[in-house]
C-alpha cells in the first residue's frame, strides 16, 4: 500500500527551496479594496486606447487567432528591430537577433536556461528584481551578490544617482568561473539609471574576463528629464556579449499581455531560441499583432512629444515628484529615481517602534505589515531585493510604485497628511 | 587554456569552432548550457517555413483555419474593454474566474471536488503546463516511459530536465487484418511492464493521441493505471483534444480511475478547446500536492500568463458549463463537423491509393505512403528519413503541406516508421477542397 505523500512524488532538485516568493506573501493584500495599494508594480491608468483597439482588431481576423512564428510575430520582430534598429544606431534582424518571450521574466529565464549553467557564477547587484536570484539558482548556477551603496551623507535631496557601485569591490567578484553579470537600468527598486561611465567599468570587466551580459532593460523609456538612458550593448565589445531584455507590459503600460523580448547577437539568440522551443514554443498571436502595431505607430513620432515613449515618462515625472514631496513632509526620506515607476524610502527619522511584532522578520517586513494594517498602505519591503548579507543596509527602506491614478495618489497622500496623528 | 586562442591562431580557432567551442572569436568558452544539448532541432520551424515559402496547401501544423466561435471572440472583445484590470497581472497560477469555472467544470466531470486554487495552474498553452511538469518533477537519472508516437515535445523535454525517455510503442494489433482504425494500434501489456524499473518517475500518456488519433478504453488506461500504482510512479496525461471523439469513442480521464489522482498531472489546452489555438492558454489538473511544485516552476519562469485571454476563456467554459451535453455546446458541435471532415479526408485518400488510418480522436490523420513511387530526386534530403524526403517533395512539388510521422519517434525507433504522412483536417472545407484537387491530378497523372 503506498502512501500518497511518496517520496517520488518529490519535486525535482533544480526548485529546491524556490518556492517562496515575497509578491505570494503581499499579493492577497491587493484584494482589500480599503487598502492604498503602491505596492505591486503594475499601473492603474490605462494603456493607450490605439493599443486596445489594435488588439480589438487583432481578434477579427481568424489567421490571427491561431499558432504564429514560434521566436516571434512576423509583424512584431519586424516592428521591434525597426525602433530598436533606430536606437542601438545598427541593422537588427528581426529573425535572428530577436525573440519574443513571455514578459520581461520570460526573456530573462529563456536567457538564463540557455546560457547559465551548474559551476556557473553570476553577478547580482542589490537591490535586485527579486526573481534574479531564484533564476540562476534554477539553472544550477551560483549567484554572486554586490551591493549599490549610497555614497552621500545628505538627509534630503537624495537621489537614485547617489548609489554607486564600489569599483573595486566590483572587479573583486568576477573570477573564471564568472558566467556573466545582470544589471537592470533603470533598476528596480531604486530607479538608478547607470551612467555610461559606469556601464563603461562593467563594459571593462565583462571583456577583461569573458563574461557575458544580460541587461533588463524594462523600463527603458521611463527616463526622467535630464537623464540618458544608455544601453550597454553599444559599447564597444559588448554586442557580442550582450542580452538585453525589453518589455512590452512596460512600455504600453499593459503588464497584463505579458510579452517581451530579448535582443542580442545570433550566436547567443539562437540558444535562447531552442529553450523557447521547448518551453512554451510560441506567444499569443493577436497580443504580438497588436503590440507590433503599437511600436510602429510610436516609431514614427519617435522624438516627438505625441511618441507614447516619452508622453508617459513626462506624466509620470508629476507624479514622482508629488510622491516624493508626499514622502518627504512626514519625515522619511525618498530616494528620487533617475528613471522607472518605484520609489524607495528611507523610514528611519520616523522612529516607529516595531518590537511588538517579534524580531524574526527584517526591519522593513514588520513596517509593511504594520504599514498595512494601521495605516492601510501598501509597499514593498526593499530587503525582499537583497541577500541576507545586505539586509542590514537595506532594511529601513520600502518601495512605492507611482505609476498610478491621480485619486490613488490623493487617497495616499491623505494618509501621508495625517501620517502624525497617530 | 581558452586565451590562448588568440596566440595560436586560426588553426586552433578553427578546430575549437568545429568542436563547437567557440563563436566569433568574441567568446572563448562554450556559451551555451549542456541542458541545450541535443534539443536544438525542432521539425516545426523547419517545416512551417516550407509550408510559407511555397505556399502550400497546408494540412500539416495542427491549427484550424477556420475562426474561433462567435461567443469566443465576443467574450474576448469584451474582456479587452472591461476596465483596466483586464490588462494588468492577474493571479499568477491562474486568473480567478478561470481557475474556479475550470475546477467547476471538470470537479462534474472527473467526480471529485477540485480546489481551483489548489488543484489548478493556468500556462502559456498547454506546452507550458508540460515544461511546467517536466522541470517539476524529473530529476538527473530519473526514466519518463513515452508512448510512441509522440507528441514531439516530450523527448526533448524530458532531455532538458536530465531525464532518460524510455519508450513503448503503440503497434498494429496482430492478427486482425490491415490495420484500418487508430484503435486498432494497441500497447502490449507485457512490453509496457518491461519498461517499468525502480528509476521511472513518470509515464507520458496521450489520449486522444497525436499523430494517430487513437483514444484510449477504459480497459487500456486500467493496464496504465495499475502499473503506476505498482510502482508508485507519476502519470502526465495530455488530453487537449478531449472533446474531439468520433464514432462514438468515448474519452476517459485516467486521473478518474481508482487511485490516480493523487499520482496524475492532466493537461488541456484552450487553444483546441475553443479553435483558438494562438490564444496560448493551457492548464495542468491535479492532487496539490503534485502541483505545487508546478506552481514553484511557473514562478519562476513566467510567473503570470496574459489577463484578456483568460477572461475571455473562462467566459467561454461557463457557457458551456450551462449547455453542456445539449445541441448548442460547441464541444457537443465541433466534433459533428470534424467528424464529417474526417470522412471526406480518409475517402479522398483512399482515392488516390493512400492508406490512412482512420482517428477515432483529434485533429489528425496519418497515412501510408509505402505504395506511392516517387523519383524523389532531391539532392538536399538525401540523408533524411524517407517520410521527410517525401512530406518535402509533396510541398515544392505539389504545394501540399504535411507532416512526417516519423518526427513522433523516437531517435532509436525512426528508421522503423518512414512511411507514414501525417494530415491535419480541422480546415474549412474550401482548403480539403483545395487538397483533394491537388491529390486527384496527382493521381490522375500518375
Amino acid at each position: 500500500m503506498h502512501n500518497m505523500a511518496s517520496i517520488k512524488h518529490k519535486n525535482a532538485k533544480r526548485i529546491e527551496g524556490l518556492d517562496k516568493n515575497v509578491w505570494v506573501a503581499f499579493t492577497s493584500v491587493a484584494a482589500d479594496p480599503s487598502i492604498v495599494n503602491l505596492g505591486q508594480g503594475y499601473p492603474d491608468i490605462p494603456p493607450p486606447s490605439y493599443v486596445k483597439e489594435g488588439l480589438a482588431q487583432a481578434a477579427m481576423v481568424d489567421r490571427l487567432n491561431q499558432y504564429t512564428r514560434g521566436f516571434g510575430h512576423p509583424t512584431l520582430v519586424k516592428a521591434l528591430s525597426k525602433v530598436y534598429g533606430k536606437v542601438y544606431d545598427r541593422q537588427l534582424d528581426p529573425f535572428k537577433e530577436i525573440l519574443v518571450t513571455v514578459g520581461g521574466y520570460g526573456s530573462l529565464f529563456s536567457t538564463m536556461q540557455a546560457l547559465v549553467e551548474e559551476g556557473d557564477e553570476v553577478i547580482i547587484i542589490e537591490p535586485f528584481f527579486d526573481c534574479y536570484v531564484p533564476m540562476v539558482k534554477m539553472a544550477g548556477a551560483k549567484p554572486v551578490l554586490i551591493p549599490l551603496r549610497l555614497k552621500s551623507t545628505a538627509t534630503t535631496g537624495i537621489s537614485s544617482a547617489d548609489w554607486v557601485l564600489d569599483q573595486e569591490e566590483l572587479a573583486g567578484k568576477f573570477n573564471s568561473k564568472t558566467k556573466a553579470i545582470i544589471i537592470n537600468t533603470p533598476n528596480n527598486p531604486i530607479g538608478k539609471i547607470f551612467s555610461r561611465s559606469e556601464l563603461q567599468a562593467i563594459a571593462d570587466l565583462c571583456i577583461k574576463h569573458d563574461t557575458l551580459c544580460f541587461s533588463d532593460e524594462v523600463y527603458e523609456w521611463l527616463i526622467y528629464k535630464g537623464h540618458e538612458h544608455v544601453k550597454i550593448a553599444t559599447l564597444p565589445g559588448m554586442w557580442d556579449r550582450t542580452i538585453t531584455v525589453g518589455s512590452a507590459g512596460k512600455t504600453f503600460s499593459v503588464t497584463g499581455w505579458k510579452l517581451g523580448w530579448s535582443i542580442g547577437p545570433e550566436h547567443l539568440i539562437r540558444h535562447l531560441q531552442t529553450v523557447m522551443q521547448n518551453s512554451l514554443y510560441t506567444c499569443p498571436t493577436p497580443l504580438q499583432e497588436a503590440v507590433g502595431r503599437g511600436l510602429l505607430r510610436d516609431f514614427e513620432l519617435m522624438g516627438q512629444p505625441d511618441c507614447y515613449f516619452s508622453a508617459l515618462a513626462l506624466e509620470l515625472k508629476g507624479k514622482r515628484d508629488r510622491m516624493a514631496a508626499m514622502l518627504a513632509q512626514t519625515g522619511m526620506t525618498p530616494v528620487v529615481p533617475e528613471g522607472g515607476y518605484f520609489m524607495i524610502v528611507d523610514v528611519t527619522a520616523l522612529n516607529q517602534d516595531l518590537t511588538h511584532m517579534g524580531d524574526d522578520e527584517p526591519y522593513d517586513y514588520k513596517f509593511v505589515k504594520w504599514m498595512i494594517k494601521e495605516k492601510k498602505l501598501a509597499a514593498i519591503p526593499v530587503t525582499a531585493f537583497v541577500g541576507e548579507d545586505s539586509v542590514k543596509q537595506f532594511e529601513k527602506y520600502i518601495r512605492l510604485c507611482f505609476i498610478k491614478q491621480e485619486s490613488t495618489l490623493d487617497a495616499a497622500e491623505a494618509i501621508l497628511k495625517n501620517w502624525n496623528k497617530g | 587554456m581558452w586565451r590562448r586562442v588568440a596566440v595560436y591562431g586560426p588553426s586552433l580557432s578553427v578546430r575549437l569552432a568545429i568542436a563547437g567551442f567557440h563563436e566569433k572569436g568574441i567568446m572563448s568558452r562554450r556559451l551555451h548550457a549542456r541542458r541545450l544539448e541535443g534539443i536544438d532541432k525542432n521539425i516545426w520551424v523547419e517545416f512551417t517555413q516550407l509550408a510559407a515559402d511555397y505556399k502550400a496547401v497546408n494540412l500539416g501544423q495542427g491549427f484550424p483555419d477556420f475562426s474561433p466561435p462567435s461567443f469566443i471572440q465576443e467574450a474576448f472583445c469584451n474582456a479587452l474593454t472591461g476596465g483596466f484590470r483586464m490588462h494588468q497581472y492577474t493571479r499568477a497560477f491562474g486568473h480567478p474566474n478561470l481557475v474556479k469555472i475550470l475546477a467547476k467544470f471538470f470537479s462534474r466531470i472527473v467526480g471529485r471536488e477540485i480546489d481551483p486554487m489548489e488543484d489548478i495552474l493556468v500556462s502559456v498553452g498547454a506546452y507550458q503546463a508540460l515544461f511546467c511538469t517536466f522541470q517539476a518533477l524529473v530529476d538527473e537519472g530519473d526514466e519518463v516511459i513515452i508512448v510512441e508516437p509522440f507528441f514531439d515535445c516530450y523527448q526533448p523535454m524530458v532531455m532538458m530536465a536530465g531525464g532518460m525517455p524510455v519508450y513503448v510503442p503503440l503497434k498494429p494489433r496482430e492478427g486482425r487484418g490491415p490495420a484500418l482504425t487508430s484503435a486498432d494500434w494497441v500497447l502490449s501489456p507485457e512490453e509496457l511492464a518491461s519498461k517499468f524499473t525502480s528509476r521511472t518517475k513518470a509515464i507520458v500518456i496521450n489520449t486522444p493521441n497525436n499523430p494517430l488519433g487513437k483514444v484510449y478504453q477504459w480497459e487500456e488506461l486500467q493496464v496504465i493505471a495499475d502499473l503506476c500504482i505498482k510502482h508508485d510512479v507519476i502519470c502526465i496525461s495530455d488530453e487537449v483534444y478531449e472533446w474531439l471523439t468520433y464514432d462514438g469513442a468515448k474519452h476517459v480521464k485516467i486521473a478518474s480511475l481508482p487511485g490516480m489522482w493523487e499520482r496524475t498531472v492532466t493537461i488541456g489546452s484552450a487553444g483546441k478547446t475553443f479553435s483558438a489555438t494562438g490564444w496560448k492558454v493551457g492548464w495542468a489538473i491535479g492532487s496539490g500536492h503534485i502541483m505545487k511544485h508546478l506552481k514553484t516552476v511557473h514562478q519562476n519562469s513566467v510567473y503570470h500568463c496574459a489577463t484578456a485571454a483568460q477572461e475571455a476563456i473562462s467566459v467561454g467554459f461557463q457557457r458551456e458549463y450551462d449547455v453542456f451535453g445539449t445541441e448548442d455546446s460547441y464541444f457537443h458541435q465541433l466534433p459533428i463537423t470534424l467528424h464529417e471532415k474526417r470522412k471526406r479526408l480518409a475517402d479522398c485518400l483512399k482515392s488516390v491509393g493512400l492508406k490512412p488510418i482512420l482517428p477515432q480522436g483529434g485533429y489528425f490523420m496519418i497515412a501510408d505512403i509505402s505504395n506511392i513511387n516517387v523519383d524523389l530526386n532531391d539532392p538536399t534530403t538525401k540523408e533524411e528519413p524517407y517520410d521527410y524526403r517525401f512530406v518535402k517533395w509533396l510541398i515544392k512539388e505539389k504545394g501540399l503541406a504535411t507532416i512526417p510521422v516519423s518526427a513522433f519517434y523516437s531517435p532509436e525507433h525512426r528508421d522503423q516508421f518512414q512511411k507514414y504522412i501525417r494530415f491535419c483536417f480541422v480546415k474549412e472545407d474550401s482548403t480539403l477542397q483545395a487538397a483533394e484537387n491537388i491529390l486527384k491530378q496527382w493521381s490522375e497523372n500518375k
